[in-house]
């Protein structure tokens, strides 16, 4: 890979007894969206955390943007944002404030301006001067993703975006992610919904009991997928099938 | 990094105003702050205050500097409350993972502390003054009264930082004021210690409330403060000391 935006090697982390990352490695391109797959518990969250500052790892290595996380921590904060599991906005304030406020605390020069247009682009207009308590979970995830763009990162974390959404909100996520990565965004995913990474996601990497037991792309990951077997309709298997497929490969292993 | 000790004091500011805003959109938490001392008062003054003999010719008089305390107890109940729910909904992660300083959306809560129990102890005193108070103090006492008044929020504002970071529930955010507001009872507060018996008294006597309300009593009637001051300041320092120093442990820790 020439530019990538990620680089782990050999990342540990343990929680008291439990061990949750034992030795993960994975690169992210520039530019490209890269889904990390897992169960619930299977370590997401942690390594989402670790590459974002907020955790530090027990041993190996990551680096972002070409920052190591545990040196630099300042410079990797100076060119990311994190949309965490939970959406982190105000509930108190209004979508308007709650952008000015990011504006300011990036100490842009034109919070007003950079805040008119991302509510326009995320359709929020009408409803920027409710209360966002008063949001739906669709609006809020979307003005949480926009709180996330302002000061225009080069490299984007949603963890678990579409957690608890509808579908149609969820759809609108999927939407919103594209044009992101459409800009040259690099965005960093994590997901249990396997149909959301293959509608989204250039590379896929599937982490499962603490170590990534697969990586590729969807086409690299289909090829991993048991030979075919006898059946009267014809169809490709779906990636929920090749996930299954291949942990169970790796458990007996 | 440099950039962000130069925005330090801007980054603070605007959590500051941050948490001015939740304040003044939910009014509910000032009136409750202030109603409960303001319904003891009340009760003190116009149905207890007639059997209380304190030797003062005007009880609210007596009474108020215990009365402040108390509205700063429950005061800071909601700090701890404020910075709970930031901790549960992610807000501050997201702040943790800007290019701002750690410490500032802490420092965010403290200042909002302050200025939200700078807000109630004037409703109070307000309040106070319509039911016969009236002070003999000069500009300088006032001054020493605000200046004892806001070293202990900051005291009790460092202690509820402990308990908004390291509570399980929400509840548990807030019961820790209970025992505080309730210390202003077993003090110089409503009635002399003299009055109490031996075991209850030593306790009253030596316990921070009481100096802090001597030192406040004489400042605003105009009476010498002796070491009553010295002895409030200490205790106030103190207790801020110790907090900050386990609060930031407690914060390093969390985030």
């Amino acid at each position: 890979m020439l530019n990538s935006s990620i680089q782990v090697k050999g990342l540990q982390k343990s929680y008291q007894k439990l061990h949750v990352l034992k030795g993960v490695d994975f690169e992210v391109e520039e530019g490209s969206i890269f889904a990390l797959l897992g169960s619930n518990g299977a370590g997401k969250t942690t390594i989402v955390k670790i590459l974002t500052t907020l955790l530090k790892q027990d041993s190996g290595t990551a680096a972002v943007n070409g920052f190591d996380v545990a040196a630099k921590p300042d410079d990797v904060r100076q060119s990311i944002s994190l949309t965490g599991q939970f959406a982190a906005v105000d509930e108190i304030l209004t979508g308007r404030e709650n952008l000015i406020m990011i504006a300011k605390l990036r100490h842009l020069k034109n919070p007003r301006e950079v805040t008119d247009d991302l509510l326009n682009r995320f359709g929020l207009t009408d409803a920027a001067d409710r209360k966002v308590s008063t949001y739906s979970g669709g609006m809020r995830r979307r003005l949480d993703i926009a709180m996330s763009l302002i000061g225009k990162p080069q490299l984007i974390f949603l963890d678990e975006p579409t957690n608890g959404l509808d579908p149609e909100a969820r759809i609108e996520v999927w939407k919103t992610v594209k044009e992101l990565a459409n800009h040259g965004t690099t965005v960093f995913l994590t997901t249990q919904y396997l149909e959301e990474a293959e509608q989204l996601a250039d590379r896929i990497a599937i982490l499962h009991e603490g170590k990534i037991i697969a990586n590729g792309t969807l086409a690299d990951l289909k090829k991993l997928f048991p030979p075919a077997k006898v059946e009267y309709v014809e169809r490709q298997p779906t990636l929920e099938e090749i996930f299954l497929a291949i942990i169970g490969k790796k458990e007996k292993v | 990094m440099e950039t962000i000790n130069k925005h330090y004091f801007s980054d603070m500011g605007i959590m500051l105003g941050r948490s001015m805003r939740h304040i003044f959109r939910s009014m509910d938490t000032i009136i409750t702050v202030a109603i409960t001392p303001i319904a003891i008062m009340l009760l003190f003054v116009y149905v207890f205050g007639g059997a209380i003999q304190t030797g003062t010719d005007n009880y609210v008089n007596y009474l108020l500097p215990g009365i402040l305390l108390i509205t700063i107890a429950s005061g800071i109940a909601y700090t701890a409350y404020r910075l709970f729910m930031d901790m549960q909904r992610g807000i501050f992660e997201r702040f943790h993972s800007m290019p701002i300083a750690r410490s500032a959306p802490l420092w965010g809560h403290v200042l909002t502390s302050l200025v939200s129990n700078a807000i109630s102890v004037v409703i109070i005193i307000l309040v106070a003054l319509m039911m016969g108070f009236h002070s003999s103090a000069g500009v300088l006492s006032w001054l020493a009264v605000a200046g004892i008044l806001a070293l202990f929020t900051l005291a009790l504002t460092w202690t509820a930082v402990i308990a908004g970071l390291s509570a399980t529930s929400v509840d548990g955010a807030s019961a820790f004021a209970y025992p505080i507001i309730f210390l202003p009872f077993v003090s110089s507060a409503f009635v002399p210690t003299e009055s109490m018996p031996s075991g209850v008294r030593a306790f009253a006597e030596n316990q921070p409330v009481t100096s802090i309300v001597d030192a406040i009593r004489a400042l605003l009637s105009g009476q010498p403060v002796g070491n009553d001051i010295w002895i409030a300041l200490a205790w106030c320092v103190g207790i801020m000391l110790v907090a900050y120093i386990f609060a930031m442990r407690v914060y390093k820790k969390r985030v």
